[in-house]
């Protein structure tokens, strides 16, 4: 890469007169890659991929067996895999499937939580990045607002329910509202330390070209803070998935949360169980969708 | 006739609390249209800061810089900066880096097959044109340096300000590109403020030094006019007795009557 540098300014400078012109490093040329290799990459490759999922199976596996062994006696409180199995194998083998209104497969639950996730989230999202660049570009919405953030920012988000029921008089945006001011924190936190942390040469750049706020804003702004802003987003949608849970339970409807509440209801504890690993495994897949996305529009912002 | 730059009777204070810090007193100095002028002396002399007065990027506090007979309290690209540190954005890539100020500039002015070709020029002008995709973090230093004045370049500065271009860059490096702006001083006849710590360079490069005594309280201590022909080849300057002779004036002002004290 450091090899054009050299070469078309070469000639301006000759350094010594016993130098002559540097050696063109163009000469030197890789060897061709051999084909053979390629097998032996590919084999690499499997290698190390067993290597990230083996271990996790292992434990897995480990902790069904004691679980098994553990609840497998008559009269445990807990049910056992097998049983969990033999009650909920519908909900397990098949998240889709419509048998009738309040009887569908997890993943039609999961995915009206999501879209409440989405509407909650990708709100708190937009506001908070917008509030984040407030807070981080001036000084006095800082002064102003920052401890309001630190005060508001404690309360558990369930608390919030019952305003919102109140505010809002129906389960539906209730469930949105606590999304929302449950994912907003910590992306206005994020925001205004990354927006704070934009090097002085960057704004430099922006007043001498007369960049206006929102030129500087896009431009400057958020490419610079994205990292921030994404550890923002991150944490916040981790919470929001927890609050939905919570949120749904209260509130009913076909979310996953209510689900949960009425299977503990009606006494069906593996259904609850196989609800709870459907729960993990959206967590764990939000998450990394968030880093995913994160690392794709942060490219390049780090290494300078 | 009134002179191209006119830096007037300029002071310059940090205040901090209650404590005032008295960084460059009773600055003037007036540049012609076309010079080459380097600002020497000591770390901690203000000589930054004077460049920061002349872009606008600090506020004056006593005095005026005027650029054509008007005031300049403002940054703007009519005095366009190459930082000491490149100061690419590195989500840009070189050719995007160049596009934010060309596009900035002249939005209303060039058409967009015009700022391409703008943009283009400009990078080949620097050496540059082979690397238009590569991002920042992709490129040497000496290279990101020099997108760094093709950016400032394309904005068509009336004066092009350097903050210590080369500091960051080796010697060699350093050398290539000193040669680089001596071309581009010589084709295109821009007014050049340079901040330098490197008397060699001071020397090659301009036609006028202005050595700084140390500060609190920093002025123009001497002005030094370098009256060596153009071109300038660095190899033959070497045994030249009037570059000798520049040379001899300049480290005799930095280290016989103005030794840098250690402050604390």
């Amino acid at each position: 890469m450091g090899a054009p540098a050299l070469k078309p300014t070469a000639e301006v400078t000759p350094l010594r007169p016993g130098i002559t012109a540097p050696i063109s490093p163009e000469v030197v040329k890789l060897p061709a890659r051999k084909p053979a290799s390629r097998f032996k990459a590919l084999g690499a490759r499997m290698k190390s991929i067993a290597a990230t999922i083996v271990p996790p199976l292992v434990v897995v596996a480990a902790i069904m067996l004691v679980w098994q062994i553990a609840f497998g006696r008559p009269g445990a409180t807990l049910p056992p895999p097998t049983t969990i199995w033999a009650e909920a194998k519908d909900l397990i083998i098949d998240p889709f499937f419509v048998n009738g209104s309040q009887d569908i497969g997890l993943g039609w639950r999961v995915l009206t939580s999501l879209e409440r996730v989405l509407y909650g989230f990708g709100l708190a999202a937009v506001v908070g990045v917008l509030l984040g660049a407030l807070v981080g570009q001036s000084v006095w919405a800082m002064r102003g607002l920052d401890p309001i953030f630190q005060v508001l920012r404690t309360v558990p988000p369930l608390a919030w329910l019952p305003i919102s029921l109140a505010a809002f008089r129906d389960a539906n945006p209730s469930a949105i509202f606590v999304i929302f001011i449950t994912a907003i924190w910590p992306v206005i936190i994020n925001t205004a330390v990354g927006i704070r942390n934009i090097p002085q040469d960057y704004r430099n750049v922006a007043e001498v070209l007369r960049l206006n706020t929102i030129e500087f804003f896009f431009k400057i702004m958020v490419p610079s803070a994205a990292p921030y802003i994404f550890t923002g987003l991150k944490i916040g949608i981790g919470l929001s998935w927890l609050a939905i849970v919570a949120a749904e339970m209260l509130t009913g409807g076909v979310g996953i949360g209510f689900f949960i509440w009425d299977a503990w209801n009606s006494s069906r504890l593996p259904d609850i169980i196989v609800a709870l690993i459907y729960i993990g495994l959206v967590g764990f897949a939000l998450d990394r969708l968030v880093a995913l996305i994160g690392r794709i529009v942060t490219r390049g912002v780090q290494a300078s | 006739m009134p002179s191209y730059l006119k830096i007037d009777h300029l002071d310059k204070s940090f205040s901090r609390g209650g404590q005032t810090t008295e960084v460059l007193k009773d600055i003037n100095l007036d540049i012609e249209q076309g010079e080459y002028i380097s600002i020497i002396g000591h770390s901690g002399c203000g000589k930054s800061t004077l460049l920061n007065l002349i872009a606008g990027l600090t506020p004056v506090s006593f005095g005026a810089v005027l650029l054509e007979n008007k005031e300049v309290n403002a940054p703007g690209p009519d005095r366009a900066v190459v930082f000491q540190n490149h100061s690419l954005l590195p989500w840009l890539t070189v050719y995007e880096n160049v596009k934010l100020a060309v596009d900035k500039v002249f939005s209303g002015k060039k058409s967009k097959a015009e700022r391409h070709d703008w943009i283009m020029q400009n990078l080949d002008l620097v050496q540059m044109g082979h690397a238009v995709d590569k991002r920042p973090s992709e490129i040497s230093g000496g290279m990101k340096q020099r997108v760094g004045i093709a950016r400032a370049l394309a904005m068509e500065p009336k004066i092009l300000l350097l903050d210590e271009p080369f500091g960051a860059l080796d010697a060699l490096t350093r050398a290539h590109l000193q040669d680089s702006i001596m071309d581009i001083h010589a084709r295109l006849k821009n007014t050049m403020i340079m901040i330098t710590h490197d008397v060699d360079e001071a020397v090659l490069l301009s036609d006028r030094i202005v050595m700084m005594t140390n500060g609190p309280s920093a002025t123009i201590g001497e002005v030094l006019s370098v009256n060596l022909p153009r071109p300038r080849k660095r190899l033959e300057l070497v045994s030249d007795s009037r570059y000798i002779s520049c040379r001899e004036a300049v480290l005799r002002f930095l280290y016989e009557r103005h030794r840098f004290v250690e402050a604390a």
